[in-house]
């Protein structure tokens, strides 16, 4: 079995990220995110290629899907205590449905869980109370289980992800059978470590799915600042701090997008002063306050959750990041032909400047999908 | 990816194709004399034309990858589409013509020949240009471009031209040409100060620069049917060097 934990935290990387999403929350399958990312074949060197895919489990939206690795099956039973022992009921769990592929070999035992918070407990009513609960397992699982990992922990998606080229991962996941609002891809190039199936992207935590092309050189100061904020920093990959703090700058202080995407990658100061006063004083704030979150050096990370997607740069931007829009289909790319791979002519493209915002949000007056209810077409319960 | 491709006489059919597949098959069309060759359905292929030391003419309809014509040394190269990151990386003689817009790091360390770009360019255009004796570039965007244009520009003509860019607005927001020590870029005013890179400073056009200006320009309208007279209607400014070594300081 391959060596679970990886020595190295940074991983400078070339990677390639891809997204795509429909606005209007209409659920497509994997086969073009697989074809996107494909096409990026070169950005990638095998050893690591992963896909989040929101809205995939249409028949349990409320259940907290955990996909977890496991190195042996005694980290299975000693993860299956801890749900346990944490006041979780298990409405169903299972082995990830994989096809035999040649390309993808040494695959850890991945088990999927569709978990319900016990009533019984006080914090039953609240959302956020639910989903710290929800934090506080991944949290204990990762750190306090040898040989567990967890993959993806938020309700109705899921991270599918391993060692291998991504379109090999799409493939042994078997993602033409599932069907998703918003899919997030990721092809790996690690240099100076050996690749892992926890160390590849995306970073899932709770709602969210995080790819990042790049490297965190801000890593100690925004660990240190998080730490303090009762996150753990014991997955091996600089993202999490991206994941951690938009966790806490989005969902539980329940900042506006903008604003937080202004945390991570700010304005310059000589920028924030020529804003007229009110913008000045908000900046100043942000950044006085939240300084220690700037995520420092070159990035280019794509986000997806429950509402839709985002891409955003480093301020500089220093990676590359292109986007693009076709009636309901919003697309993020590292390179162009990533995207025209599976929309050859796009309505409108676009590269997006040093800490700009890219978001696609699902509309709420979301066109109920009559075809919907049809497209179960093997859907996986 | 398909191997075998489809080759009658100067047409290429790029689809699917891995780009060392398809370099192989420009450079054996090349060898066997060919000397002007059209590829259809490109898509993500990088470093087509790269490091190619002949006449040719390319002509390449799609999306070409990165690094399209890196080090290439005399070749006519016309992208019908867009060009992605690294365009001309490194270019040392030849044409380059884009009828459409490109990604970062466009010209990087450019060294001859000219490359004309009818839209817009990202990031980084025209970083580190020079010129030596009588290599010289010349780099045209027809639309804006991103931040860092000509970073650390050693040498070469870079020209914007501002197209689709509404008059009160810069072409190029921040952070213009810092660490620049040799060449000249012409662009649209406004050219803000606080946008100018230390090592810059912003001059009024010479006779000579208004010369060069309205030559690249006709170039320009020749090439992509553009109004000469319309783009010049904008008055023009030059971004040079304050001094050929901004960092003698540093090293006093």
């Amino acid at each position: 079995m391959q060596r679970m934990l990886e020595g190295e935290f940074r991983i400078p990387s070339g990677c390639a990220v891809s997204g795509i999403m429909n606005c209007r929350g209409i659920r497509f399958p994997g086969n073009s995110i697989v074809d996107s990312i494909s096409l990026m074949h070169e950005r990638s060197n095998g050893l690591g290629g992963g896909f989040a895919a929101h809205g995939v489990y249409p028949d349990l939206p409320q259940h907290y899907a955990l996909h977890v690795f496991y190195s042996d099956h005694a980290a299975k039973e000693g993860t299956e205590e801890l749900i346990a022992a944490n006041d979780w009921t298990v409405a169903h769990d299972e082995p990830i449905p994989t096809r035999k592929t040649g390309l993808v070999a040494d695959a850890p035992l991945i088990w999927r869980y569709f978990l319900q918070a016990d009533l019984s407990r006080d914090d039953r009513h609240s959302t956020t109370g639910v989903d710290d609960r929800m934090l506080q397992l991944v949290l204990a699982i990762n750190d306090g289980v040898s040989g567990a990992f967890v993959a993806s922990s938020g309700r109705n998606m899921g991270v599918f992800k391993g060692v291998g080229y991504p379109e090999d991962i799409g493939e042994f996941y078997r993602l033409d059978e599932y069907r998703a609002h918003t899919w997030i891809a990721h092809g790996r190039f690690p240099t100076n470590t050996p690749g892992w199936w926890g160390g590849a992207h995306p970073f899932g935590l709770l709602d969210l799915s995080v790819v990042h092309n790049g490297e965190v050189s801000s890593y100690g100061a925004n660990r240190r600042f998080l730490e303090m904020h009762g996150y753990k920093m014991n997955l091996q990959t600089d993202t999490e701090v991206m994941a951690y703090a938009l966790d806490l700058l989005w969902r539980r202080y329940e900042y506006p997008l903008e604003l937080v995407a202004a945390v991570l990658a700010p304005p310059f100061w000589k920028k924030i002063d020529r804003m007229p006063k009110p913008q000045r004083e908000l900046y100043t704030a942000l950044r006085t306050v939240y300084g220690s979150l700037m995520m420092n050096g070159p990035f280019s990370i794509i986000v997806g959750w429950s509402g839709g997607m985002f891409a955003l740069n480093d301020r500089v931007k220093l990676r590359s990041l292109v986007a693009a829009e076709q009636g309901d289909y919003l697309y993020a790319a590292s390179e162009e032909a990533a995207i025209r791979q599976v929309c050859p002519n796009p309505d409108r493209v676009w590269f997006p400047r040093g800490g700009e915002l890219v978001v696609g949000r699902i509309s709420p007056q979301q066109a109920t999908q009559p075809h919907e209810a049809l497209a179960t077409g093997g859907d996986v319960a | 990816m398909k191997d075998k491709v489809k080759v009658n006489g100067s047409e290429l059919d790029a689809h699917g194709l891995h780009y060392s597949e398809l370099n192989r098959q420009i450079l054996r069309l090349l060898r066997k004399g060919q000397q002007s060759m059209t590829l259809r359905g490109v898509n993500g292929q990088r470093y087509i034309g790269a490091g190619i030391q002949a006449k040719a003419q390319l002509a390449v309809h799609g999306t070409p990858g990165n690094d399209l014509a890196a080090f290439a040394d005399g070749l006519q190269i016309t992208v019908y589409g867009n060009g992605q990151d690294a365009v001309a990386n490194t270019m040392n003689k030849g044409k380059l013509v884009i009828h459409g817009s490109v990604g970062d790091l466009l010209g990087y360390s450019l060294r001859g020949g000219s490359v004309l770009i009818k839209g817009s360019a990202g990031y980084r255009a025209g970083v580190h240009m020079k010129q030596y004796v009588d290599q010289k570039p010349l780099l045209v965007i027809g639309g804006t471009a991103g931040d860092f244009l000509g970073e650390y520009m050693a040498g070469g003509d870079l020209v914007v031209l501002g197209l689709g860019c509404t008059a009160d607005h810069p072409v190029v927001e921040d952070n213009i040409a810092p660490g620049m020590h040799g060449g000249r870029i012409i662009l649209p005013e406004p050219v803000p100060e606080y946008s100018l890179g230390r090592e810059v400073h912003v001059y009024e056009l010479t006779n000579e620069d208004l010369a060069f200006l309205r030559q690249t320009t006709l170039m320009y309208s020749q090439t992509f049917g553009a109004s000469a007279q319309h783009i010049l209607q904008r008055r023009f400014v030059k971004v040079a060097p304050k001094g050929a070594r901004p960092y003698q300081a540093m090293y006093a």
